[in-house]
């Protein structure tokens, strides 16, 4: 019986996309602190103008540090190619960018990270590109908002900050019905507890700053490509499948196949928009990236003792965690992440936004700020920060209390989280 | 660009430019359940510098009309009327893997039409392992993987592809699984059927480069060594570090190889 023995997962978390360097051995990735890539002669500059040999010209299309990281992130991903940007929120405009212009319309789950909301429902439309937002629960929703000008069907793995499980599978063959893709936030699963383009998603970006990094000490993000998507037979597609004059009349969809998508989002996304990566920032990344799996094992573990010990607590009302048998979307949870939903979850105390406020000041290992998916445990209180700017209207459509507070739970010893939650949960409702 | 061959739509790429069939002419013929796209890091340089080029589909592959053509001699048939149908009396037929058994085959039978040959990731025989055609026959994702795995050169296992931030096992497996149940079996089988490489060569006069991978587990470098001494003046170049996908692993190498001959 013969196999096809791939390289695992963990093994590509540490050796994807590179080699020793050829010239000094070095065993690191080099960071290629550079702008500009010198030609061979005129010929050779040419043909790297039009596409005709693969290779570096600036560093704001590409750069060979951040190309490292860009094919790690594909392989842990299975996708066919990734392109680094500047931001996940740079990650997000530019795939829309690359899918629709003015006249187009977004399907998107209600449950999004506060600013992806933002962009799809304040701002975008004053490019002239309308979003509908649906309950990721409901299904037939989905359905029913697609329009003939809808281009791209958009949801989270893992919702912000209710933790609910988007039915990638189910959301992937409503989307295809229709002809067009399925593009998923997975940023607060990482490649490693879920990866959506092998349930069926057609497109994946990240927030890098999060567990990808895990450091938080740069910002990135990256858009991932499965291949798969029949961007010619969808006929949706002007940008991908019509020439470009951009690239003296190329199509993308002809020349490129699997990779008309990502080669479109580099060679005018990053081109024209200029959010790149920058090598250092691409450096860092993948320092995290090298331990991601074991980190990701070990933020599952903490979260759910900490899940545990806030479910037991009588100063918690509440706990949207997909880890408890009573969220929801336990049982979608344990089937499309079996390893685990990740460390980021929400719980309303008891005493409301006053007691929320006293709880987050009184902790001192868990750290006040607006980030998640660091190895250090993190709090916020989503309604005066992450998303301040949803009216109540629309926290209450994303499931975001009053006195909601969101953890991130972190790499630290768990009994320390559990002394620190425990000191503060007192001390809050005792007042 | 839509061709039509014997009554069927043909798809093709030009690599970027107008196919104008005054120039000499490139036809690239892809490998067993490939399309065009496999091309596309030596189809645009040569449509920029002095050729036209025509990176085609088989029927039933990529974007072309089916039925799948069940030979490799169907297939030399199928190539010496895609010639005459795209308006040229000659073109240099560059083929890779199956596409190179059908290159050889089309430029013996029809060598009036076959001015030059650029054969990649070839052999004189290429037997195909049993439990790829049993997985084939069976529409199995294992033929994909296999075919990925090995056709995948141990270097780029590792990925580190020219072409920045592309990943080749999921660009293998993407376009592998595009294809209709039956087109992978149809062509494993053409392939492992093929035995008369070495005859038609014998009978070849064209300009001839064999563009091989020291790491080909699927056509080694060594198995290609008769079918180079077959065709009379054929120049063999073994690329360092690269598996049967030498088109996509080592694009730079692969070209270079090719520019001279054709």
């Amino acid at each position: 019986m013969v196999e096809a023995k791939f390289l695992k997962p963990d093994t590509l978390a540490l050796h994807a996309g590179q080699h020793p360097d050829p010239v000094t051995g070095a065993r690191a990735v080099p960071i290629y602190q550079t702008t500009s890539f010198v030609f061979r002669d005129v010929d050779h500059a040419a043909s790297l103008f039009n596409l005709e040999v693969g290779g570096h010209i600036y560093s704001r299309i590409s750069n060979p540090t951040v190309a490292v990281f860009e094919e790690r992130v594909a392989a842990l991903e299975e996708g066919s190619g990734a392109l680094g940007v500047s931001s996940g929120q740079a990650a997000l405009h530019i795939a829309i960018a690359t899918l629709m212009g003015a006249g187009g319309h977004i399907v998107a789950s209600t449950s999004l990270y506060g600013g992806t909301r933002n962009m799809l429902g304040l701002t975008l439309p004053r490019f002239g590109i309308t979003t509908t937002f649906v309950n990721p629960r409901d299904h037939d929703g989905f359905a029913k908002a697609i329009r003939p000008e809808t281009r791209l069907v958009l949801g989270e793995t893992v919702g912000n900050p209710g933790g609910e499980i988007l039915d990638i599978p189910a959301i992937a063959e409503i989307a295809h019905k229709a002809k067009i893709p399925l593009m998923i936030d997975n940023t607060f699963a990482s490649p490693v507890l879920c990866r959506p383009l092998t349930l069926g998603a057609d497109i994946v970006f990240h927030s890098a700053t999060k567990f990808i990094g895990g450091h938080g000490v740069a910002i990135g993000g990256v858009i991932v490509e499965s291949g798969r998507f029949d961007w010619e037979g969808s006929g949706k597609f002007p940008t991908l499948t019509e020439p470009y004059a951009g690239y003296h009349g190329i199509d993308f969809a002809e020349e490129f196949g699997p990779h008309a998508f990502i080669m479109r989002a580099r060679t005018e996304g990053v081109r024209d928009f200029g959010s790149c990566m920058a090598p250092q920032t691409a450096f860092y990344l993948l320092q995290g990236l090298e331990t991601l799996p074991l980190r990701m094992a070990r933020h599952v573990e903490n979260a759910r003792k900490v899940v545990g010990f806030l479910k037991d607590n009588p100063a918690v009302e509440r706990i949207a965690s997909p880890e408890l048998p009573d969220h929801p979307d336990h049982a979608l949870g344990q089937k499309l992440l079996p390893k685990g939903t990740g460390s980021i979850f929400s719980f309303d105390i008891k005493g409301g936004r006053e007691a929320g406020r006293r709880f987050i000041e009184r902790l001192r290992l868990f750290s006040h700020l607006a980030n998640v998916g660091d190895a250090k445990s993190l709090v916020i209180h989503p309604a005066s920060t992450t998303h301040a700017q949803l009216d109540a209207a629309a926290l209450k459509e994303a499931g975001i209390g009053e006195g909601m507070i969101r953890l991130s739970v972190g790499l630290e010893d768990p009994a320390d989280l559990l002394d620190d939650l425990g000191q503060a949960l007192r001390a809050a409702v005792k007042a | 660009m839509k061709l039509t061959v014997n009554g069927r739509a043909v798809s093709a790429t030009t690599g970027g430019t107008d196919f104008d069939p005054a120039k000499p002419a490139v036809i690239f013929l892809h490998g067993a359940g490939f399309d065009r796209t496999a091309w596309r890091l030596q189809t645009r340089w040569f449509a920029h510098h002095g050729r036209s080029v025509l990176a085609v589909d088989f029927p039933a592959h990529g974007w072309s009309d089916g039925p799948a053509l069940e030979t490799v001699a169907a297939m030399a048939d199928w190539t010496a009327a895609l010639i005459a149908a795209a308006g040229l009396k000659q073109a240099a037929l560059v083929g890779h893997s199956m596409g190179a058994l059908v290159a050889v085959e089309t430029a013996a039978r029809f060598a009036d039409k076959v001015r030059a040959l650029g054969l990649c990731g070839v052999a004189a025989e290429m037997p195909v392992h049993p439990e790829m055609l049993e997985s084939a026959k069976a529409n199995t994702l294992k033929v994909q993987e296999l075919m990925t795995f090995w056709g995948m050169g141990n270097a780029l296992h590792k990925g580190g592809m020219v072409s920045p931030g592309l990943w080749l096992r999921r660009e293998s497996l993407a376009v592998l699984s595009g294809n209709q149940p039956g087109v992978i079996h149809n062509d494993l089988a053409a392939c492992n059927v093929y035995k008369d490489a070495l005859a038609r060569a014998a009978t070849i006069k064209c300009p001839t480069v064999l563009v091989l991978g020291d790491g080909d587990l699927m056509t080694p470098a060594a198995k290609a060594k008769p079918l180079a001494a077959a065709i009379a003046g054929a120049r063999a170049v073994v690329i360092p570090n690269s598996g049967h996908f030498m088109i996509v692993e080592r694009p730079d190498e692969t070209l270079e190889a090719l520019k001279s001959s054709v």
